[in-house]
């Protein structure tokens, strides 16, 4: 392959390539790495938010790529200023027949928020999706369920507006509209239903967990935690306040480690909609202790008043409304709402975008205030 | 000597098997082949076999074989006995102990009776095992070492799952039998009892645990370091110092000012080993029992301060900047 020359002169001079080749190898990759760094720049960088002292290790980071992305769905939420009363117009329940609520509405804006409420909801069926393919003037016409279903979804979008202040607008005005569960489609993302047992041919403790489900966040921790805590209003908290406590596992309301996993379970079931860690609300170190939480951890206790009221109060009585293919495929059970439902895996839905202020009848149960 | 500079045993002997000593009962009490092994030779002894049973092996592993099947054939029952679920669910899958309600009763097969009984078998394996190592270690007139190593780990094996149920009344506190379930039973363990870390024995067990990995890795390191002398000869090194141990003596000496001797440092590594499940041991065993809250028991021995500053991102920072809203 060589000349002559080459060869004679290389089997003169034998050298050692490996040594040489191995240190050249190592030093250039690491020169070429350093260069790439520098001119390009760390790949995969992190930006932190601080949630608490100094040496408590409470911080939430993410990548910076993931942060230069806003929620998408805030681009295409579509939003209406309303139409300022100026006295004198008819009201919708004067106008159109069957209006159970917002009846207080001027026409302008009875008829602005249904158009929202259409592409909120169902962008594709339109009208008909609530009202059926019919005349206008059959409008009033409580036929479909989804009808029904709607009517009791704006109270309760008004009771968490007005109810849930504390809540859904703790940090500054931020609001939910149907929307903020919706997202376009007839039936929100992560909605939940009873589970019941995930084990076969075992019973009590053994039969709720070590499967992977979507309830239990794909762990092997009890997968009823959301049924426990949001709809049977369990004892969230497992810990005693004192160094020494007589108590026994075989007495009645001593918390166990089993249900110590539950709430774990829950509590990881509220990381992950958040898109946050244990210690955006907790100080890790003692979980229990009030004095070692960040303002968050209040906001989450009404945020689990709110969906337990959700749940009992207007989800679970529609129960009967629901055609078979809404309910849930073990019990039968109406679809119920959590924190993913409205988070998304946000901190704030829809990255804290006010999205109340363009609806004052959402805001409120009683009759709205235009400014 | 470079062969020794790998990770790997790169000189095997493979020959003739060494069968050990011929006494009255060997044929009776010893498997009957012998081969070698060229892949387990590169991790120590080429020579695969005999192993010596006894009463205490056959038993052993009768009843560890039975306990480990009780376990996978509930984990089996669990996925309705489907093998493509059982292999894709199985780090997940377990076999829990009973529910609190029953205490120390019997519960039903499948609310943890057959964990029961997995237990009991499996109580049974480990503690003929420990026989063995005693036994065998008589049979060579040794010193049972090994066996007392042997029973702190059993220490540990037995508060987890006897002891400290016992004291607690119930079965339902025992470590559930699955690969994630008994890391969920570790970490709610440990939230449970207001944060293991504030236990004092946890944290000596945890000193004697990476002090072990420690002192292995000075030892090792040290042995490996004057193999070329005859350093790994340490039993002949320990009664006749050559060279080799007066070099490695003297580099921890310059290091550090002190070191062990060729025979003390084993003790160390003993102790140190034997240390950490017998003090992490005790630290299970008084949690829930005498401790409840390990982390207010620590407040109230002054050794958990409170952190200056705020709890909150607000102070720090804001949620719109972080995501890029304000800048």
């Amino acid at each position: 392959m060589f000349p002559k020359w080459f060869d004679k002169w290389n089997n003169e001079n034998p050298t050692n390539i490996y040594g040489p080749a191995i240190l050249i190898g190592v030093v250039g990759t690491a020169v070429t790495v350093a260069a790439f760094l520098v001119v390009v720049g760390q790949p995969f960088k992190t930006d932190s938010l601080q949630t608490g002292p100094r040496g408590t290790g409470m911080s939430r980071p993410e990548f910076v790529s993931d942060l230069a992305k806003p929620d998408p769905s805030i681009e295409v939420m579509y939003t209406e200023a309303p139409y300022v009363p100026e006295g004198g117009e008819a009201k919708a329940s004067e106008i159109y027949q069957n209006v159970q609520v917002l009846g207080d509405l001027t026409e302008d804006n009875f008829n602005r928020l249904m158009l929202a409420m259409t592409d909120w909801v169902a962008p594709d069926q339109g009208c008909a999706y609530c009202h059926g393919d019919v005349e206008i003037e059959e409008y009033g016409n409580d036929d479909l369920y989804t009808k029904v279903v709607a009517r009791r979804m704006i109270q309760m979008t008004q009771n968490i507006n007005e109810g849930w202040d504390g809540h859904v607008n703790v940090n500054k005005q931020v609001g939910v509209t149907c929307y903020t569960c919706h997202r376009g489609q007839n039936v929100p993302s992560d909605i939940w239903f009873k589970m019941g047992a995930v084990n076969e041919a075992a019973g009590g403790w053994a039969a709720v967990q070590n499967r992977v489900t979507v309830q239990s966040q794909y762990t092997s921790l009890p997968s009823d935690a959301l049924e426990t805590f949001l709809l049977d209003y369990g004892r969230i908290g497992v810990h005693d306040l004192e160094a020494h406590v007589a108590a026994y596992p075989t007495e009645e309301g001593y918390p166990t480690w089993q249900d110590t996993e539950r709430t774990f379970s829950l509590m990881n079931y509220v990381s992950n909609s958040l898109g946050v860690n244990c210690v955006f609300c907790h100080n890790s170190r003692a979980f229990y202790d009030p004095e070692q939480v960040t303002p968050q951890w209040s906001t989450e206790q009404l945020g689990i008043g709110m969906v337990q009221e959700m749940n009992n109060e207007y989800l679970v009585p529609l129960e009967d409304v629901y055609p078979p293919e809404r309910l849930g495929p073990v019990f039968a059970d109406a679809p119920k709402a959590a924190c993913k439902t409205c988070h998304k895996g946000y901190q704030q839905p829809l990255q804290g975008t006010n999205v109340i202020a363009d609806w004052p009848e959402l805001a409120t149960t009683g009759a709205p205030v235009y400014e | 000597m470079a062969e020794y500079q790998n990770i790997f045993t790169q000189v095997q002997v493979q020959g003739k098997p060494e069968w050990g000593m011929a006494t009255e009962n060997a044929e009776f009490e010893r498997t009957r082949k012998a081969g070698f092994s060229t892949l387990i030779g590169w991790i120590g002894n080429a020579q695969l076999g005999p192993v010596w049973l006894g009463w205490t092996g056959m038993v052993s592993l009768a009843t560890g074989i039975l306990a480990l099947n009780i376990i996978g054939l509930n984990m089996l029952a669990q996925v309705g006995w489907s093998v493509p679920e059982f292999i894709r669910q199985l780090f997940w899958l377990a076999l829990e102990p009973p529910s609190p309600e029953y205490g120390l009763r019997m519960p039903p097969l499948n609310e943890g009776g057959w964990y029961i009984i997995a237990s009991f078998f499996l109580l049974i394996s480990v503690m003929s095992w420990w026989a063995r190592t005693y036994l065998l270690a008589m049979e060579h007139k040794m010193g049972k070492h090994v066996f007392w190593a042997f029973g702190s780990a059993i220490w540990l094996f037995l508060v987890l799952g006897l002891f400290r149920p016992i004291l607690m009344g119930s079965w339902s506190e025992a470590v559930p039998y699955g690969i994630f379930p008994h890391l969920d039973w570790t970490t709610a363990f440990s939230i449970r009892y207001g944060n293991l870390y504030y236990n004092p024995f946890h944290a000596l067990s945890i000193v004697f645990l990476y002090g072990s990995v420690l002192l292995f890795a000075m030892h090792g390191a040290t042995i490996l370091a004057v193999t070329r002398y005859g350093g790994d000869r340490e039993l002949e090194q320990i009664v006749d110092r050559g060279t080799a141990t007066e070099r490695a003596a003297l580099f921890w000496r310059w290091t550090m000012g002190f070191n062990a001797t060729m025979e003390g440092i084993h003790r160390w590594a003993w102790w140190f080993a034997v240390l950490t499940p017998i003090t992490g041991g005790i630290g299970i065993l008084l949690t829930g029992t005498v401790v409840d809250n390990w982390f207010i028991w620590a407040q109230e021995h002054h050794f958990a301060p409170m952190y200056d500053g705020s709890y909150g991102y607000e102070a720090y920072g804001s949620y719109e900047t972080f995501i890029g809203q304000e800048n």
